[in-house]
């Protein structure tokens, strides 16, 4: 599966706070509301700009801090496609993977902001059609791939009862 | 082979000689959700087909972070934990007992050697009374209610060894806000952190929690600290149930180790808008304050309530300076009632709220204004985080925080301290 879309660049230590805020996430269970907010704190205009299949692209530990699954599901409801970056905090790559919002480990520091990429999601390689670079991604465990494969954990365990046969190949 | 303490207590749960790296399905002992998380926990858990738990008698709601409600909305979120809960039987720690984490330590849902999730970052917390224990999302934990067991890479352990005696003046806080400064923001990420030496054995289980509780601001899984007498006794008479306590082996392979001394350790402050910018309160004094807070998950057990209490006895806090206390739990507010704290800060001029996150998390009860300067006990200073972008937290042990309300500007408490 291929996927194209322009990249929104952030830089390093994007905190759950940040891509949405409690202020916000406390108050409802409605996605498509919080996706409104994504990531206010730190570009109030960000939402208006985003285009749906468009991407995020990050530096290092994006999504560190608190637990909330609301993070990944913002900027799923807002529209984006995938998170790229060179590294992810742990509970939130879970919960994006859990959400079936691919999260892709790969060397972000050539691709530019507004920059036409291109994502090969089962071979794990990303082009900048803007620059011509391409880079690998690092490969998610078994598991993942499994979770991902259904479109998240809940329609996994809908569908396979528990986690137990996950990343059993 | 010798093994870690995360090593041993994912393989006893899963039933395999696991090994760092390795990706196990483990048995959980303990699971937990608050009213940031379970609304979305209980929607997936639906959304799962879920008809029933697979562990009844172990999974607990907390309403905590919003409580008491602010807003019709939230009310609504709320009903639906309590809804859920009684259908379910899921425990319901309703407003008023606490923080989440607390309330799971007071009542001994988590203990020496076991494996509790928690749909909260600051689940790692329990790692202080040596449980492994490891914050995760809403659906995760939806997963774990329904199966009882969830997946887990076993971590690699980073080993921190802290030596020497801490200065009057100088708490468990700041060792962890140095830990954080040093270790950074992701330095830890993926891992497991072993906690030990003899500065750590000298503590007392509050101090230990608050430590173990921030392992997560540098992005460990779990943070990891023996179990002793102390640990014992905290759970003397809690529980009927018998548990084991894990040690890891002496030659455990370790990806890192670090050694910290903390003799010549001064207060520590991190500053705004990181919590690993961090550094000696010399460098933040003198900084005015308009708001101070002084409880949550980090610091709102009795060691704090006592130290900030005695900082404030006889003192007033400054004009134009609002200081907010929320003990961790209901057993904590009734002993520092009994102790006469609860009478102290109110005659401070502090505001003393019901037990609970109270400001931490920017959702009610103590949003700081545009441009306002706050300190605080918590864990977190990130932008936004206590409901303004505008405004700037500072972080900082309970006896710095109390020190500077007391002076409306960032103070060194050791001039408080005989």
């Amino acid at each position: 599966m291929s996927m194209q879309g322009r990249a929104h660049r952030f830089g390093d230590d994007v905190n759950t706070d940040y891509i949405i805020a409690g202020r916000h996430k406390f108050k409802t269970l409605d996605m498509d509301e919080l996706a409104c907010h994504v990531m206010e704190d730190l570009d109030p205009e960000f939402y208006s700009r985003l285009c749906s299949g468009d991407f995020v692209v990050a530096g290092r530990n994006f999504g560190c801090g608190s637990s909330r699954e609301q993070a990944p599901l913002a900027l799923k409801h807002a529209g984006v496609a995938a998170v790229l970056a060179e590294s992810f905090a742990r509970i939130y790559f879970r919960n994006s993977i859990n959400n079936g919002l691919p999260a892709l480990v790969c060397d972000t520091s050539s691709m530019c902001e507004g920059d036409e990429l291109e994502i090969d999601l089962e071979n794990g390689k990303v082009r900048d059609l803007t620059s011509g670079a391409e880079v690998e991604c690092t490969p998610l465990p078994q598991v993942m791939i499994d979770i991902l494969g259904e479109g998240g954990l809940v329609e996994y365990v809908k569908k396979h009862g528990s986690i137990k046969a996950a990343g059993r190949q | 082979m010798a093994k870690t303490i995360s090593e041993k207590i994912l393989g006893s749960h899963s039933g395999r000689d696991a090994v760092a790296g390795e990706i196990v399905i483990a048995e959980l002992d303990y699971m937990m959700a608050q009213d940031g998380t379970a609304p979305l926990a209980i929607r997936s858990f639906l959304g799962m087909n879920g008809e029933g738990l697979a562990k009844p008698g172990r999974a607990a709601f907390c309403i905590d972070h919003n409580a008491p409600s602010p807003m019709r909305s939230v009310s609504e979120l709320h009903s639906m934990m309590r809804e859920f809960a009684a259908r379910y039987g899921v425990e319901l720690n309703d407003v008023g007992e606490g923080v989440c984490h607390q309330v799971m330590l007071d009542r001994a849902h988590v203990l020496p050697g076991r494996l509790v999730i928690g749909a909260d970052s600051h689940t790692c917390t329990y790692g202080g009374v040596n449980a492994f224990a490891t914050g995760v999302g809403s659906t995760d934990l939806a997963a774990g209610l329904l199966s009882g067991s969830l997946w887990f890479r076993v971590p690699e352990t980073m080993k921190v060894t802290v030596t020497g005696s801490l200065e009057p003046g100088v708490f468990a806080k700041d060792i962890a806000l140095m830990m954080v400064g040093r270790v950074t923001a992701d330095g830890a990420t993926y891992r497991a952190m072993e906690i030990v030496g003899p500065t750590v054995d000298d503590l007392e289980l509050d101090g230990r929690l608050t430590i173990a509780n921030m392992v997560v601001e540098m992005g460990a899984k779990a943070g990891l600290m023996e179990a002793d007498s102390k640990t014992l006794d905290f759970f003397y008479g809690r529980t009927a149930e018998s548990f084991e306590p894990v040690f890891a082996d002496a030659d455990a392979v370790y990806v890192e180790e670090l050694e910290l001394d903390v003799d010549a350790l001064v207060p520590q402050v991190a500053r705004p808008h990181r919590v690993d910018n961090v550094c000696g309160v010399e460098e933040v004094e003198g900084v005015p304050v308009s708001e101070g807070l002084i409880g949550t998950c980090t610091n709102g057990r009795l060691e704090d309530l006592r130290t900030s209490a005695a900082i404030l006895e006889g003192n007033s806090v400054a004009p134009g300076v609002r200081l907010i206390v929320a003990p961790a739990s209901r057993e904590i507010m009734l002993e520092a009632l009994r102790e006469g704290l609860v009478e102290t800060f109110t005659e401070c001029g502090a505001a003393v709220l019901c037990p609970g996150c109270a400001s931490c998390v920017g959702t009610h009860q103590g949003v700081p204004g545009d441009g306002e300067n706050v300190i605080s006990t918590a864990n977190r200073n990130f932008k936004g985080r206590m409901g303004n972008p505008e405004a700037f937290i500072y972080l900082a042990s309970p006896a710095t925080v109390a020190a500077s309300c007391i002076e409306g500007r960032i103070a060194d408490p050791r001039r408080y301290v005989s």
